[in-house]
């Protein structure tokens, strides 16, 4: 009996789920980046048409047709550039800080106890708080002045960049380590040509999703930062934009900021695939 | 138990015996799961010190792990997955061998085809499949050109097909290099086809059973072979030694 209930399903059944449906042979056929155009190309297409025919004032929502004539007017002036550049620098800045410290964290914790024990505490404290959240005490400490927000991204950068490190260290397999060791590897070289490359998986998605916080996090601050009326980045120039009412630029400043979250994504995808993915130490999506 | 050591051979000790391993034998260690016999090869390899007694080659106290005693494992992420097969063996070359890039690579390519695994040289080892995964871990092995070559259960998670060439290929490459080897398996016909001699262990806490002398025993189908396996069998499994209706012998 209990062989009946054990026993593999039918072969037919196999075959039905490995052959993706019939129906949607057309879209599957398709290569994703056409698939993916095709969809952005329809979002715009509803968006433009709403305006035109809902006859939305322009006032509260700018057409497809105005955003793209504001960034490239923007671009034009420099203004957006300079925005974006200065966005880009602080965070770049921020990120250095917060994944030098997140490295050093999580080595200590690999090679030390207390290094363990700190780190277990200070992310239970400090991962749970948005470090959005410091921003008034950072201008407390360095005024209205970049090094507010830096501080603030490399808080956000730390924890992601530390507990995943952490974590790739600890999961290098015992074998791999051995391997190592029977080479006569030890001290820098086994950290270098060995440990990092074991973890360099977790080290990735740690740099991935620092990236992701610290880029949320500086254009949070830097609206804050707009508020306050001091110059700045993109979130300056989108607060700039709502204080006269440029409903179109505020769209532009949104659709630079998404770009260049997709654009850094892609980067970190190609970095895996020509590494980890390449290696097998990850599975492709 | 320390060893002094004879006409070049290696002294080994685990807990209550001793037993020493000729120059170019091969020596293999059976037992059952879990009698440490796995551990006893860690301590050979350096990576774990004896509570009590000690080892040694060619006379030198073992304080750590290295390239002289090249260890192959059963596990297939023994080989550094972000290096090609080549380079698997060439970084082993240049870091425990101090080898120049030119000489690791001309190393590397006469071992990788002693081996039999050339037209693998350039892949990585995700793209391989586990018996060719464990060639290359030989491969990188004997190219350090060790001492003893120590080997934990290599073929233990092949298929018995892949496995049984992989033996054949090992005692061709033993042929080759002369290389001590000291081998731990559970399989019965592995340890006699393979071994000179074959150490049986009791299961833990682990205690020699005793030595026994398989030289020229290779062919399966032979009488001999059967024989052997029988009181191998006998020496693994003492209820079977009860049950046989020939009696052999048992060192209790």
């Amino acid at each position: 009996m209990s062989v009946q209930t054990h026993a593999p399903p039918p072969p037919a059944t196999r075959t039905q789920t490995l052959t993706p449906p019939r129906s949607a042979g057309g879209w599957q056929r398709l290569p994703a980046f056409a698939r993916y155009a095709i969809i952005v190309v329809g979002l715009i297409a509803l968006w433009q048409a709403y305006i035109t025919l809902g006859h939305v004032p322009r006032l509260l929502f700018a057409s497809p047709l105005d955003v793209a004539a504001a960034v490239i007017a923007d671009i034009r002036s420099g203004q957006l550039t300079t925005a974006t550049l200065h966005t880009l620098q602080v965070l770049l800045l921020g990120m250095v800080f917060g994944t030098t410290i997140g490295f050093v964290l999580a080595s200590f914790a690999v090679f030390s106890r207390f290094g363990q024990d700190l780190l277990a505490v200070l992310t239970a404290i400090l991962n749970p708080l948005p470090s959005i959240a410091i921003l008034p005490l950072a201008m407390i400490w360095f005024g209205l002045r970049p090094e507010s927000i830096v501080f603030v991204v490399a808080l956000a950068t730390i924890w992601p960049v530390a507990i995943n490190t952490d974590m790739g260290f600890r999961t290098i397999s015992n074998t791999t380590q051995m391997a190592a060791r029977n080479l006569g590897l030890g001290g820098r070289r086994m950290v270098t040509d060995v440990l990092l490359p074991a973890a360099l998986p977790h080290i990735i998605s740690g740099l991935k999703a620092a990236w992701a916080f610290g880029w949320r996090t500086v254009v949070a601050a830097e609206l804050v930062f707009g508020v306050a009326g001091s110059s700045g980045g993109l979130g300056w120039y989108i607060n700039n934009a709502r204080y006269f009412l440029e409903t179109a630029n505020i769209f532009a400043g949104l659709v630079v900021i998404s770009l260049l979250g997709i654009a850094v994504e892609a980067i970190f995808t190609l970095v895996e695939k020509r590494t980890v993915i390449k290696w097998g130490m990850k599975a492709e999506k | 138990m320390a060893y002094p050591d004879g006409a070049g051979g290696a002294l080994i000790a685990v807990e209550a015996a001793t037993f020493a391993v000729r120059r170019g034998e091969k020596f293999v260690i059976i037992g059952p799961s879990g009698c440490g016999k796995t551990t006893l090869l860690k301590a050979i390899a350096g990576f774990m010190q004896p509570a009590g007694g000690s080892i040694s080659v060619d006379g030198k106290l073992l304080e750590r792990p290295g390239p002289d005693r090249a260890v192959v494992f059963q596990d297939f992420d023994q080989l550094f997955p972000w290096r090609t097969v080549r380079d698997n063996v060439v970084y082993a070359l240049r870091v425990a061998r101090k080898m120049g890039a030119a000489a690791a690579r001309a190393k590397a390519d006469e071992v990788l085809e002693l081996v039999d695994i050339t037209r693998a040289a350039d892949r990585y080892p995700h793209q391989l499949s586990g018996g060719m995964k464990q060639r290359a871990a030989i491969a990188r092995a004997i190219a350090l050109e060790p001492t003893i070559l120590l080997m934990d259960e290599p073929f233990g998670a092949l298929d018995a097909i892949t496995r049984n060439q992989l033996q054949i290929e090992l005692n061709r490459i033993w042929q080759r290099t002369g290389v001590t080897l000291i081998l731990v398996t559970h399989s019965i016909q592995e340890a006699i086809y393979l071994g000179h001699r074959v150490m049986v262990m009791s299961t833990f806490p682990a205690r020699v059973r005793e030595i026994v002398d398989t030289t020229n025993i290779d062919d399966p189908s032979s009488d001999r072979f059967a024989e052997m396996t029988g009181h191998l069998r006998s020496l693994l499994v003492p209820a079977v030694a009860a049950a046989s209706a020939v009696p052999v012998g048992a060192t209790e």
